[in-house]
Parts: C-alpha cells; sequence; structure tokens
C-alpha cells in the first residue's frame, strides 16, 4: 500500500492560492465605478455572446473574470439564489451583502475542501436609492469579502486599474465621464488602444425602475 | 444558506425553470383540497384584451365578488407578464394571484439566465402548462382562467391568447374576454371593435366595454365615479408594456357612462 506524502497545511493553502492566482492573471479585468445615477461596470470582451457582466436582481449586477464556466455556475447560483428569496420573502429582502456573503461562503467551502480551488474574482454591484446606499462588494478565489467604495476593480491588473481610477474618481460624475475615466485607465493600464467591439459594459441606473440593469450599446461609447 | 447551499442548486436543478427550482426545494405553491368540501373564496371577474394599431390593449373591472358578497371594492386584475407581455386573470382570486407572481418570476428568471426573452408563443405556452396543472383544483370548484397577451418581437405584432380550464391555449385574431361578464363584454366588443384603432380610440373600447358587462352582470364592478375606482388598462406595443394613466381612464369612463344612459 502506498502512504500519501505529508504536506503541511501552510504549504497546501501557499499551492492552492497561487494556482488560482495564476488562472486569474490570466483573464482580462473589470472595473465598477459609481456615478451619479448608479454605477458603471465595464471591461474588456472580445466575445459578443459569452458575457461576464449580468443582471442579478432588480438593483444587483453581477461581474466574473477568471475561468468562464466557473464564474458562470457562480452567476446561475446567485440568480436562483435571489429569485428563490425575492419570491419567498419580498423583493426588497435580496440584498447584494447577503448575496456577497454566500458567496464567499461558497469559494471559502471550495478553496480548502475541493480537489481545485474556483480560478475566479468576481464583483457583485448594488445601487442605492441614493448614492449612500450603493455598494460594491469583491470576493476573491479563498472567499475572502472586500466592502469597496467608488471604483472596485477584479481581475489580473486589478492593482494598477483601482490606482488608475481612485485617482480620476470624484462623486457625483455623469455617465459618460466615468466612462470616459475607465476606458482611459484600461487602455493606460494595458498599453493599447481597445475598440469599441471590445468592450463589455452594463449599469445599473436608479432612473429606469425597477430593474435598474442595462447593457452599454456601442452608441453610449460614442457619445 | 450553507457553504453548499449556493451551488447545490446547479447539481440537482434541471435547466433555467424556477419552478423546478422551488419544487426542488420543497417551496412550489400547492393547495391540496380534500373532496366534497366547498370553499368560497374570493372571484375575480371580467377581463379583456384586444388589438389596436400599434399592439393589444388589456383591461379589468375591480371588483371580487364571494357569493353574493363584494369581497374587494379595488383588486387588481392586469398584471405585467414582463417588460413585453401582459396578463389578466379570472376565478378563484387567492390562486390566481400567487400564479401571475410565479409566472413574473419565472419569465424574469428565464431571461436572466439565458440572457434573452422567451418568445411570446414560449410563454403563452408556459402559462397553458401552468393552467393545466390547476386542473385537479378546478374539479374543487377553485377555477382560474388567465387571458394573456403581448406584442411579438421576433414578427412585430400584437397577439391574444385565451385559455380554459384544462389549460387549453387558443391564439385570437381582434378581441377576447373571460370571467362572469366575459360575455357581455363580448357582444360589446364584437359590435364596436374595428381595426387600426388609435389608442385614445382603444382605451374608450376598453372601458366601454366593462362597463357594459357591468351592466348586466353583477358580479362586474363599473366605474365608481365617487369613491374614484376605476378599471385597469394596459398597454403592450413595440415600446414595451405600460400601464394607462388613471386620469384618462377616468374620462373614459365618464363618456361611456354618459353614452349608457
Amino acid at each position: 500500500m502506498t502512504m500519501p506524502f505529508y504536506v503541511p497545511p501552510e504549504q497546501m493553502m501557499k499551492d492552492r492560492a497561487e494556482f488560482a492566482r495564476k488562472g486569474i492573471a490570466r483573464g482580462r479585468s473589470i472595473v465598477a465605478v459609481e456615478y451619479v445615477d448608479g454605477i458603471l461596470l465595464l471591461g474588456e470582451n472580445p466575445s459578443g455572446a459569452l458575457n461576464k457582466i449580468g443582471e442579478v436582481y432588480d438593483r444587483i449586477g453581477f461581474a466574473g473574470v477568471g475561468k468562464y464556466n466557473e464564474f458562470e455556475s457562480l452567476r446561475v447560483a446567485g440568480i436562483r439564489h435571489a429569485d428563490l428569496k425575492g419570491y419567498s420573502y419580498a423583493r426588497a429582502d435580496v440584498t447584494a451583502k447577503g448575496l456577497a456573503n454566500a458567496y464567499s461562503q461558497t469559494l471559502g467551502h471550495v478553496f480548502t475542501q475541493e480537489v481545485k480551488p474556483y480560478e475566479v474574482e468576481i464583483m457583485l454591484a448594488e445601487v442605492g436609492q441614493t448614492a449612500a446606499d450603493s455598494g460594491l462588494f469583491r470576493v476573491t478565489y479563498d472567499g475572502t469579502l472586500y466592502d469597496e467604495r467608488g471604483v472596485g476593480a477584479i481581475g489580473g491588473q486589478d492593482e494598477a486599474l483601482r490606482e488608475a481610477l481612485v485617482e480620476k474618481y470624484e462623486g457625483g460624475a455623469s455617465l459618460a465621464t466615468v466612462l470616459g475615466w475607465a476606458t482611459e485607465s484600461f487602455q493606460a493600464v494595458t498599453e493599447r488602444e481597445i475598440q469599441v467591439s471590445e468592450w463589455e459594459g452594463a449599469v445599473l441606473d436608479r432612473t429606469l425602475g425597477r430593474r435598474t440593469f442595462r447593457r452599454l450599446a456601442e452608441a453610449d461609447f460614442e457619445g | 444558506m450553507t457553504a453548499d447551499g449556493l451551488l447545490r442548486g446547479g447539481e440537482v436543478t434541471p435547466s433555467e425553470s424556477f419552478s423546478a427550482l422551488l419544487r426542488s426545494r420543497g417551496l412550489d405553491p400547492h393547495w391540496t383540497a380534500p373532496g366534497g368540501g366547498e370553499v368560497e373564496a374570493p372571484e375575480g371577474t371580467t377581463v379583456l384584451a384586444f388589438r389596436f394599431a400599434d399592439g393589444v390593449v388589456m383591461a379589468g373591472d375591480r371588483r371580487a365578488t364571494a357569493g353574493n358578497v363584494i369581497a374587494h371594492h379595488h383588486m387588481k386584475k392586469v398584471f405585467p407578464a414582463d417588460g413585453y407581455s401582459a396578463v389578466a386573470i379570472s376565478g378563484t382570486a387567492g390562486i390566481a394571484t400567487e400564479l401571475i407572481k410565479l409566472f413574473q418570476t419565472e419569465l424574469e428568471h428565464y431571461e436572466k439566465l439565458e440572457g434573452h426573452r422567451l418568445s411570446l408563443e414560449g410563454k403563452a405556452n408556459y402559462l397553458a402548462a401552468m393552467i393545466r396543472r390547476q386542473l385537479p383544483m378546478a374539479f374543487q370548484g377553485l377555477v382560474v382562467i388567465p387571458l394573456f397577451c403581448g406584442f411579438d418581437e421576433q414578427e412585430g405584432v400584437g397577439r391574444l391568447y385565451s385559455y380554459d380550464v384544462v389549460g387549453g391555449r387558443y391564439e385570437e385574431i381582434d378581441y377576447t374576454s373571460t370571467g362572469s361578464g366575459g360575455r357581455d363584454a363580448r357582444l360589446f366588443l364584437r359590435g364596436a371593435f374595428q381595426d387600426d384603432m388609435d389608442e385614445t380610440a382603444a382605451i374608450q373600447l376598453a372601458v366601454g366595454a366593462l362597463v357594459a358587462a357591468a351592466e348586466e352582470d353583477t358580479a362586474t364592478g363599473g366605474p365608481d365615479l365617487r369613491r374614484g375606482i376605476y378599471p385597469n388598462v394596459v398597454i403592450v406595443t413595440e415600446g414595451g408594456y405600460r400601464e394607462v394613466e388613471e386620469q384618462l381612464i377616468a374620462e373614459a369612463a365618464r363618456t361611456a357612462l354618459e353614452a349608457q344612459s
């Protein structure tokens, strides 16, 4: 009978984290920026069919980077969780904080218990009735949960993007302005020009009524 | 919610159906009635829908009855199903409103998971299956009959669907109605319906048909000018679902009542 080699837990966690980080670093980043009427989510995505940004509930949007099948299954799980809760109780009882906690639990569990950790990082954005009630939550591959304000970024180049955006960021800007900040930051960090058709963008706009999610069209970038 | 709770759904629930998800968690709404008993639950009455130049109109009176008692004076029977369709109910109110809520959630759930809406026919068929599942309750006297209409985004036209108690689904050409005053409303529509009406004429016709039904049927509530209770009228066009402002309905109601007296 062969005996498995002993691996100290510190080493195992380190190896897993490194594995997950490598997978995420290959993926392209997504940023979230608050503007006067809501929150902008923007990323680079040459595929028009496979989305990285999606609607979860009335006021909640989802963005994922890393392995597509993994963040897609998390997106679907989030929609199921939200719709079940909203149907059983009331629509107002579905919050990004509750969902972020569920994601954090799930990713933390997968990181320590499963054969391989998820190579994903996700962002949940919630637009409030006023800017003060809005929230950005970032969940990393090991289930660590971060609460961000104003500006957030996930993916391989998240640090550089966040720094570039924080420098420009001011509260109460228009959508066109924050879209300008975001596209400039992406092009500065990636050091190349990105075509209009290569962006994937969406907003959670509190002026749109019950369902605040709207995908950006090419016209939004040209305006 | 436990750690595996969030992902468990992905493994055990098939497809993008919200009802299947509810069933897998034991949360689906179901009513079981022991045989023989008689329940007197409030019932919603007259609803109608018809085509006009830009799309479809749907309207309903506001009364719910339980036997000879008026159970509710301002019940809502016409709802958005999603951004491009509307659904109206007649029959046992409690069951019907729960089915509508499930239908709405189902359509939105599908749209979010798949990234696009169901086709109009897909929505109409799904509603038929929901009514079919209610057949055992219909034998207990708790009947629910909906009407469904919407704007077909692929074909660019408005469409109407009526249903029967066993879940039969029928596409209607010009107009349809159901509920206790449905027959009277339909007679009125048959006389006054015209092709290519504009929006104002369509609102007037919808309210007129309900006033006519209220005249003949005690279970249908007419416009109540004293308390400010007016029928619900909604419109679905290329621009989507929209509720007609109460002020316009009130004006149409006054005109219809004057025309009648």
